[in-house]
């Protein structure tokens, strides 16, 4: 075990799968002699070559396609797009080539590729730069999205998604990339579609992922030191595929459900939970399930704006307080 | 334009080249003729983009390719699927929706892919398979295959973002693909003069990235022949990408609820008195081909259209559990656990 920050297990875990298997590229921009604008690629291009770690000119539609086209014809790729926000400016490719081609075709096609990027707020970025994209990605069939909440998910994630054989979006929280925690050295695969839970509380349970997993955590704690309430936290990991055993048997325990969640209110992954527990789970509810998102806005710049519109911890706190 | 050294000379071109262009066409002018009467028949439904009047480009490109170049088009793709090998009666049978489709129903006219045959797919966004194209070429360029990748597109795509994006990363990286620009003169329905910078869409752009501006006669199937061979084995010889303007005209409308009103009378008549087919075929007769030889290619053509109609129209609709595969790599579609 090594203890590496969010940032630093991005560049982890492309290495790993890298050295595993030449088949595996890198493309983006800004990634290759720069180690890209986040620092999670550093010393890629230097240990794998110019060929394999490659700088792309700003051009999201030919990152995308040509990552899908390499895919095709026998690389398994991985491609940057800088930030989430941008998926805007590609996502043709993304939600009608990459998503539909294996089905359109009736699995002539197979895609092993994955998109990486920044995903959410947190930076005083402003609107552009910071909208938190995962129910995008969730509402097209045919992609998988996997969202990491700790370093060692990270490597863990990353490597199974890379491995996968499907198109995979993997959305780092750029509000995580300084964290730090303990990241195994030797060969690290972490299954997609597996939810942990943290805590054993039988209050309620708090549904995250990503960047609100520690803020979960620390509300959770505050809730049972403060106010005697006993949380447990699951953590998604990923959306598609979605745990949803692990969380009807969270459900069954607590009785309370909150989802907390860092995209914008309409059709978060949140709601789509919300409706299954609604549907498979009535009678083991106590009271309503509370949705604690963003609200349906573009994301503000300003600390003080943006600090309120992201869930923190005094709003997981006092919402539980208050609904419980 | 000037032929740059060492384009294959048409005027030297094999009996069994030249018959194979001649069976290509001919292939492609039947059945799409044949799938415009099932439309008329209501027995394919959604729509289609017919390829007729623009047999020469995908007949040119497909007699030019290696077996297992990768080729990529657009949903005015049934030619350039047909040319790759694909089953005649696959394709009559997708477009007809039933279980002996190419891709079992699921896909329609607007998607026709066949992967054994190296046809990566028809891509029915506009633009959107230019860098997919590239990535191809991409892969190839790093597998050291040896593959080449061609990627037909219309006029219209050459005002498109992804078309600029995919020319510009193959330049820079090399790649050996090479763009087609099938020029109709129309988009959809309006003329891309009107809508365009310059007079020729794709080959004025070429020299923004430092490729030739090349432009051949659609029409003429030696001459695309020879060009596509030129460049196909430039690329596949590691000196990058081109891209070639082809200018050509559609017997119809854009799609098959297109008249095509919108063409002057006389333009169109001048178009047709230039059909490709008719013109190689005078062409093939002059140069002491017989008659009956190539009425004996059609005849057997018409055989095999008739065969693909009939096992198309005889198979059942595909199977309704189809809707639930091929989401993912497991072969299923499942979401949750």
């Amino acid at each position: 075990m090594a203890e590496l920050t969010y940032r630093d297990a991005v560049a982890a875990g492309i290495a790993q799968e890298m050295r595993r298997d030449d088949n595996v590229y890198f493309i983006g921009e800004d990634v290759a002699a720069a180690g890209g604008v986040f620092k999670t690629t550093g010393g890629l291009l230097e240990t794998f070559g110019p060929r394999r770690v490659r700088d792309t000119p700003i051009s999201e539609e030919a990152i995308v396609g040509a990552v899908m086209g390499a895919a095709m014809a026998g690389l398994r790729p991985v491609g940057e797009v800088m930030f989430s926000d941008f998926f805007a400016t590609c996502w043709d490719i993304v939600a009608n080539q990459v998503a539909k081609t294996r089905y359109m075709t009736n699995g002539q096609v197979t895609l092993p590729l994955v998109l990486r990027s920044a995903n959410g707020g947190g930076l005083r970025f402003g609107a552009q730069h910071s909208q938190a994209v995962e129910n995008w990605a969730m509402a097209i069939p045919g992609l998988k999205v996997v969202a990491p909440s700790t370093p060692a998910d990270v490597k863990g994630l990353l490597a199974a998604s890379i491995r996968d054989d499907d198109p995979v979006v993997f959305l780092e929280a750029k509000s995580l990339y300084a964290t730090k925690g303990e990241v195994p050295d030797d060969e690290h695969v972490e299954p997609l579609g597996r939810a942990v839970v943290h805590g054993d509380g039988d209050d309620v349970v708090l549904i995250a992922l990503a960047s609100m997993v520690p803020k979960a955590l620390e509300a959770a704690q505050r809730l049972r030191v403060e106010h005697d309430i006993g949380c447990r936290v699951v953590d998604l990991r990923s959306l598609v595929p979605l745990d949803m055993s692990t969380i009807l048997e969270a459900v069954g325990a607590t009785g309370r459900v909150f989802t907390v969640e860092e995209n914008p209110r309409l059709c978060g992954w949140g709601a789509e939970i919300s409706s299954i527990v609604a549907e498979e789970a009535f009678y083991d509810l106590d009271g309503p399930i509370v949705r604690i998102t963003t609200p349906h806005v573009p994301l503000p710049a300003a600390e003080t704006l943006e600090d309120e519109a992201i869930p923190s911890v005094e709003r997981i706190v006092d919402t539980v307080v208050k609904e419980q | 334009m000037e032929r740059p050294e060492g384009w294959a000379d048409e005027a030297k071109l094999d009996e069994t080249t030249r018959l194979d262009l001649y069976r290509k066409q001919s292939a492609i002018r039947q059945f799409e003729q044949r799938a415009y009467d099932l439309f008329l028949q209501n027995l394919v439904k959604g729509t289609s983009h017919l390829s007729l009047g623009q047999e020469a480009v995908a007949a040119g490109f497909g007699a030019a390719m290696r077996y297992d170049d990768f080729s990529f088009c657009t949903y005015r793709g049934h030619a350039h699927t047909l040319v790759r090998g694909a089953s005649m009666t696959g394709l009559m049978a997708e477009l007809l929706g039933r279980s002996n489709g190419i891709l079992a129903g699921k896909g329609g006219s607007m998607h026709l892919t066949s992967t054994e045959h190296y046809a990566m797919g028809s891509y029915a966004i506009v633009g959107a398979h230019l860098p997919i194209a590239a990535g191809a070429a991409w892969a190839a360029q790093e597998r050291g295959t040896g593959q080449v990748a061609v990627c037909f597109f219309g006029d219209g795509t050459t005002n498109i973002g992804a078309f600029h994006e995919a020319i510009n990363l193959a330049t820079v990286w090399k790649l050996p693909v090479v763009f087609v620009c099938e020029n109709n003169l129309y988009m959809e329905y309006t003329p891309i003069s009107s809508v365009t910078a310059v007079e020729h869409p794709a080959a004025q752009r070429a020299a923004a990235y430092g490729l030739e501006p090349l432009i051949v006669d659609g029409n003429d199937v030696d001459e695309v022949y020879g060009i596509a061979t030129t460049y196909i084995e430039r690329a596949r010889a590691g000196e990058g990408p081109a891209l070639i303007e082809a200018k050509t005209y559609r017997k119809g409308g854009h799609s098959r609820a297109d008249p095509a009103k919108y063409r002057p009378p006389e333009e169109v008549e001048s178009w047709l008195a230039r059909d490709p087919i008719d013109l190689y075929r005078a062409r093939l007769l002059e140069l002491g081909f017989e008659a009956a030889v190539l009425d004996d290619i059609d005849a057997q053509v018409l055989v095999e259209v008739n065969r693909a109609t009939e096992e198309a129209k005889a198979a059942p609709p595909p199977s309704k559990d189809l809707i639930y595969t091929d989401v993912w790599a497991d072969g299923g579609s499942q979401w949750r656990n």
